[in-house]
């Protein structure tokens, strides 16, 4: 000892916390046993897990992978596990999860519908992901034509010919405006592309493919099934509904009366009747409404009634979006000088776009789950298919496999989305602050 | 896919043919037969692994499809149910409804629809379980009974039960998967629809002995083929292939000799219907040989009935009345004269 | 005189595009024009089309005997009713489903919402767990789902009967709880006072009505005591003891009028096929309450979380610096807060589950969906009336639904400057 003293010039080294604050011990008193009530909820939550997990995985795997009909299942299972073990049969899953997937899309041309989706995560990048260049843009603009060439198959000139009524109103408004001014060039725009796609669109694919004939085979609608048919149905709906939408939310929160009231309208009927009346309307009536001797198949049908109701949706959406954002931005637009269009399309409607986004992709999750319905009225989605495989002789009597995977499909794909959506919400949080 | 669908609805509402001219030159303009069947019924209407259609119903598309275009795979299918099924056909969708369908008199009056004749003659019953000892549709005062909803079947059934003022409980089914899920776990005591499709239930079953379909048949359920009112030339068209068909079988013309016998029998009604003797084909708006056609695509009525549906098959119905006349029963064709 | 300064320009075409002053008009008029010719292009397809199939529009067949029957009837109601009648029956099927769905969801709802907040770390991982499941798997599946449970793995009505039966009735064998429903016992009155007819339509028992009135009175008393106590509270610091008069004057009456009806409990028993007797609520029913209920319950809950982290944490703070318990900060401070935010998404949530009671046909529970757009569809083949009535039902229900929640939202609103 050098000196002695009383003031201790070192630190004392810092004890150890009780055994019963820090570790596995202390954070499970802090978190799980911080009271009886907690206790309680603890205990009974463990019991609860653990019952349905004793429930559930011997039935998951004393299962049969192998079997090729109920009887050969329940017969391999009661050999591998001894008699009276409840498994599950997962061979119907083995033998059919590509009819699941692509319904009766023939199995030679799966690249097709395989290739659309790759493209379409292709197209979608763009919009969802903002630093990937802009030209791609120009991709996904085309993708929808591309898409349904690839499923449909047929002509391409057909998507070729529709696709040039764009081109075709593009210059239209742009020799028309010049002349004319911007209003009537539009209108003339418009109306240009309706007639040549009335009367002439059809009449070129035909011509063009006399003389080029480049094409797929055509696969029919009614070989469209599962999630295959889901998901078009549920893309197409949204992105068509998208426009719609936006126009919809316009009008909404437009001073002019008579536009106001139709939008409201429109949006309150559609939010106040269920998918299903739509859906029976697009089975039943639709043909009614249309001119005598129009006829387009169901899975048209079903995408357009589907369209209006995300449209209305959509609006809502929106029309969040728009009330978001702060008035300044609509006064500065207007003391730029801008007029109504320029300055929703230049400063407004890509703010209120981003904000929606979220909403947006919540919407698109509701309407894919809700794609299910079509079962309802006779087309086969994962659900349809599931009662079809249930009515064939060999595999009668399966019901949890079968709800199980096409649950476990729809979960994932939910998930994911619910989660990116949960993902943008944060970035843009992270944006305006 | 922004724009292209509502495009193409545009596109393909120009180049839709007009569902209200005649039939016949729609469907050869087109070349193929749009048929309407059921969504899925073994036996009757039901696509394989692969999408292909098969069954009682399916037959008589082809047979149509051989008629009007010569070749019995020009056809396509629009599943339809209960629902659809009648808006399909009145609305164009389909040419042609071949879908178990009752012949009754508000659906070919009011619903506009006609009927061209009966291609299977059926009847509802019940069918329960062995357990509950039940041997009379009489014994069945306050069951619970599974109905498959969207046919005649809830209508006799109340009206069965009224009748002899029993009470019961419905339980409406949409599918026959869904019925007999519930059958089997005896959430209901009962399942009823028609005597085929019941017949065809049971057989499925593990046990069919634990099983009894009661004796009571308590309606009449002539199904048919249909298509739309107003258009003459096609109804007689489907009611002379279907004609043709039970005239076949009646004249032991099969699909293994129609051509053969297609060159001429001492039969001359043989002869007429196989074209070689008079023009009756052109009566209809069709070629000489249509029944040549009609007869080699699956066979004569009797052909159809033991392939699809038959005693052979899982489904396993007798020809009961659905026999000829000849033999008793109630298949009957006007001659071909 | 500034307006003689403005150009004098007399009116041309050319203004009612470029004038501001008549462009708002033009456009206006030029809107209605398209969405007139719209709706008159539509009318005139559907009239050429129904010509075309020789049908009408009309509404004639509502009053002709529906000619089917329906399991589940809140009002009188026989196969020779007419199809109005099994429309009615099925549009209050629709709203008891709906009904039932809206308070079980919002139970369940706020619990999770609750919970899914605690500081216990596994009871907030397995609500968790629990939102995320419903949200993201079609509510079509969870109803197809809830149904195959109910069937499969409740005991038959045969495994009660017999010397060696399986099952047994709960409660003292007043409740029986079988793959066909859950029959439990009814409130019966041997000196009935009968039914009072409502328009001719349907039928009120009176003594349902007698029963609420009596029970309605006694709360608006047992109000009246509180709120005396509550002023002699502020006026002296003691508060008088009231319970027991709150209670005497609750029950007494009630009691009575119990006692002058001759109140009996109608029991469940296994007669014959099925169990007789009691309310039978069908398995359809009861997989459909579930089903809904627990999927709007995972939505209502994530709006319940969120209300309640919108709520600021100074509010939790002052509420504990005053010795509030944890449980009483939540339902005195936090949740009434919290409310306001969450009712806008839970009115919503509600009108999600009353479309959803839709998919009802998928297990066969009779609601308007089931009657009117179902069987009295396929048996009268009046698609266009039959739909645009259903349609109308669904949107009266909605537009109604909004209408008091939106009200009920603006008055507890807050008021601000």
């Amino acid at each position: 000892m050098a000196h002695s003293a009383f003031v201790r010039d070192g630190l004392i080294a810092p004890k150890p916390p009780p055994m019963t604050e820090v570790g596995a011990i202390g954070w499970m008193r802090a978190n799980l046993f911080s009271g009886w009530l907690n206790s309680i909820l603890t205990l009974a939550s463990v019991a609860g897990t653990v019952f349905v997990f004793y429930e559930l995985l011997p039935w998951m795997f004393q299962s049969s992978w192998t079997a090729n009909s109920v009887a050969e299942c329940r017969a391999a299972i009661a050999g591998a596990h001894g008699d009276g073990v409840n498994g599950a049969c997962w061979a119907v899953i083995r033998e059919r999860y590509l009819q699941l997937l692509y319904g009766f899309y023939p199995a030679n041309m799966y690249w097709r519908p395989n290739l659309t989706f790759v493209l379409m995560l292709v197209a979608l990048s763009p919009i969802l992901f903002p630093n990937l260049p802009r030209k791609m843009l120009w991709f996904s603009a085309v993708y929808p034509f591309l898409g349904y060439f690839l499923l449909w198959g047929g002509t391409i000139w057909l998507p070729i010919s529709i696709l040039l009524g764009f081109v075709v109103g593009y210059f239209l408004i742009a020799l028309n405006s010049a002349r004319m001014g911007l209003l009537f060039g539009v209108i003339s725009g418009a109306a240009g592309t309706v007639i040549y796609w009335i009367y002439i669109a059809s009449w070129f694919a035909q011509v063009a493919h006399d003389l080029i004939p480049i094409g797929l085979t055509e696969v029919e609608s009614a070989r469209f099934g599962g999630f295959m048919l889901s998901t078009i149905i549920g893309v197409t709906g949204i992105s068509c509904s998208l426009p719609i939408g936006i126009m919809l939310a316009l009008g909404r929160k437009s001073d002019l009366l008579i536009v106001k009231s139709i939008c409201v309208g429109f949006i309150e009927f559609i939010r106040g009747v269920p998918l299903i009346t739509l859906l029976f309307v697009a089975s039943t009536l639709l043909n009614i409404f249309l001119p005598p001797g129009t006829n387009f198949d169901l899975i048209l049908r079903v995408v357009i009634m589907v369209t209006l109701f995300a449209s209305a949706y959509l609006a809502e959406v929106v029309r969040g979006g728009l009330a978001a954002l702060p008035t300044g931005q609509f006064e500065a637009a207007d003391s730029l000088g801008l007029d109504y269009w320029k300055s929703m399309r230049l400063i407004v409607l890509p703010q209120a776009l981003k904000i929606s986004i979220p909403g947006i992709v919540s919407t698109f999750i509701g309407l894919y789950k809700d794609t299910t319905l079509v079962s309802i009225i006779g087309l086969l989605d994962p659900v349809g298919l599931t009662t079809s495989i249930r009515a064939d002789s060999a595999w009668n009597g399966i019901v949890w496999e079968l709800y199980a995977f096409v649950a476990a499909v729809f979960f994932v794909f939910c998930f994911s989305m619910s989660r990116y959506s949960m993902h943008l919400e944060r970035r843009l949080q992270t944006d305006h602050n | 896919m922004k724009r292209t669908l509502l495009v193409s609805a545009v596109a393909i509402a120009g180049l839709a043919g007009m569902a209200t001219a005649a039939t016949l030159d729609d469907v050869r303009a087109k070349g193929f037969v749009q048929c309407g069947v059921s969504t899925g019924l073994v036996g009757f209407a039901a696509p394989d692994a692969d999408g292909n259609w098969d069954g009682f119903d399916v037959a008589f598309c082809r047979a149509m499809a051989a008629a009007v275009l010569g070749d019995p795979s020009a056809v396509k299918f629009t599943p339809t149910t209960g629902k659809t099924r009648f808006t399909a056909l009145a609305s164009g969708e389909v040419d042609l409804l071949a879908r178990n369908t009752t012949w009754t008199f508000s659906r070919d009056t009011d619903l506009k629809q006609t009927f061209v004749g009966v291609n299977y003659y059926d009847g509802q019953g019940f069918m329960t379980h062995a357990s509950l000892g039940v041997s009379s549709a009489h014994e069945l005062d306050g069951a619970t009974i599974c109905i498959q909803t969207g046919t005649t079947t809830e209508l006799n059934l109340a009206d069965f039960f009224r009748a002899n003022s029993m009470s019961y409980e419905p339980v409406p089914i949409e599918t026959n998967a869904e019925a007999r899920q519930q059958y089997l776990s005896e959430a209901c005591d009962v399942y009823t629809t028609d005597r085929s499709g019941l017949a065809a239930t049971r057989a499925s079953l593990e046990n069919p002995d634990d099983h009894v379909v009661l004796p009571e048949i308590i309606s009449k359920e002539p199904l048919g083929p249909l298509v739309r009112h107003g258009d003459d030339q096609w109804a007689d068209i489907g009611r002379w292939v279907l004609n043709a068909l039970i005239t076949a079988e009646e004249k032991g013309i099969t699909a293994a000799n129609v051509v053969e016998m297609a060159a001429g029998t001492n039969d001359p009604e043989v002869n007429r219907l196989l074209g070689s003797e008079g023009d009756l084909g052109s009566m209809i708006g069709l070629n000489s040989d249509w029944a040549v056609h009609v007869i080699s695509a699956g066979g004569n009525y009797g052909e159809i009935f033991e392939r699809n549906i038959g005693s052979d098959t899982p489904i396993g119905l007798e020809r009961g009345v659905n026999a000829l006349w000849t033999d008793g029963g109630l298949i009957y064709s006007p001659p071909f004269r | 005189m500034t307006d003689r300064t403005l150009p004098q320009r007399s009116f041309s075409v050319g203004m009612l595009l470029y004038d501001t002053r008549y462009r708002a008009m033009t456009i206006q008029v030029v809107a209605i024009m398209c969405f007139m010719l719209l709706v008159a292009w539509l009318i005139g397809n559907t009239i050429q089309n129904l010509n075309a199939l020789g049908k009408g529009v009309s509404f004639g067949f509502l009053n002709q005997p529906a000619s089917y029957d329906i399991n589940q009837r809140l009002i009188e109601y026989t196969s020779r009713s007419t199809h109005l009648r099994a429309s009615v029956v099925g549009l209050l099927n629709t709203l008891l489903l709906a009904v039932m769905g809206c308070l079980l969801a919002t139970v369940i709802g706020v619990f999770v919402g609750v919970l899914r907040l605690s500081h216990n770390w596994i009871v907030a991982r397995l609500m968790t767990v629990y939102i995320e499941v419903f949200r993201n798997v079609p509510v079509l599946l969870w109803i197809v789902f809830a149904m195959a449970i109910l069937i499969d793995t409740l005991p038959r009505p045969a495994d009660f009967r017999g010397e060696n039966a399986t099952a047994s009735m709960y409660f003292g064998d007043t409740v029986a709880l079988t793959n066909r429903g859950l029959y439990i016992p009814e409130p019966l009155f041997m000196n009935s006072l009968g039914d009072l007819p409502v328009l001719g339509v349907f039928e009120i028992s009176l003594d349902l009505l007698a029963f609420v009135l009596v029970l309605g009175a006694g709360l608006w008393a047992t109000a009246r005591i509180r709120r005396r106590a509550d002023r002699i509270q502020e006026d002296t610091g003691i508060r008088p003891v009231t319970w027991h008069w709150r209670i005497l004057l609750l029950a007494g009456p009630t009691a009575f009028l119990l006692y002058i009806l001759g109140f009996t409990l109608g029991l469940p028993e296994l007669k014959g096929f099925n169990f007789k007797g009691g309310i039978h609520m069908r398995n359809s029913l009861i997989a459909l309450w579930l089903a809904l209920s627990l999927y709007t319950a995972a939505f209502i809950a994530e709006a319940v979380r969120a209300g309640i982290m919108a709520v600021s944490k100074g509010q939790t703070e002052a509420a504990y610096s005053l010795g509030l318990r944890p449980g009483r900060t939540m339902s005195l401070v936090i949740l009434p807060q919290a409310l306001r935010v969450i009712i806008p998404p839970l009115i919503s949530h509600y009108l999600n589950l009353t479309k959803n009671s839709s998919l009802a046909i998928a297990v066969g529970y009779m609601d308007v969906t089931g009657t009117l757009g179902g069987i009295t569809l396929n048996q009268t083949g009046r698609e266009l009336e039959s739909i645009l009535l259903l349609m109308a039902c669904y949107l009266a229900i909605s537009l109604s639904v909004s209408a008091v929640l939106n009200w009920y939202n603006d008055r507890v609103r807050l008021k601000e400057r």
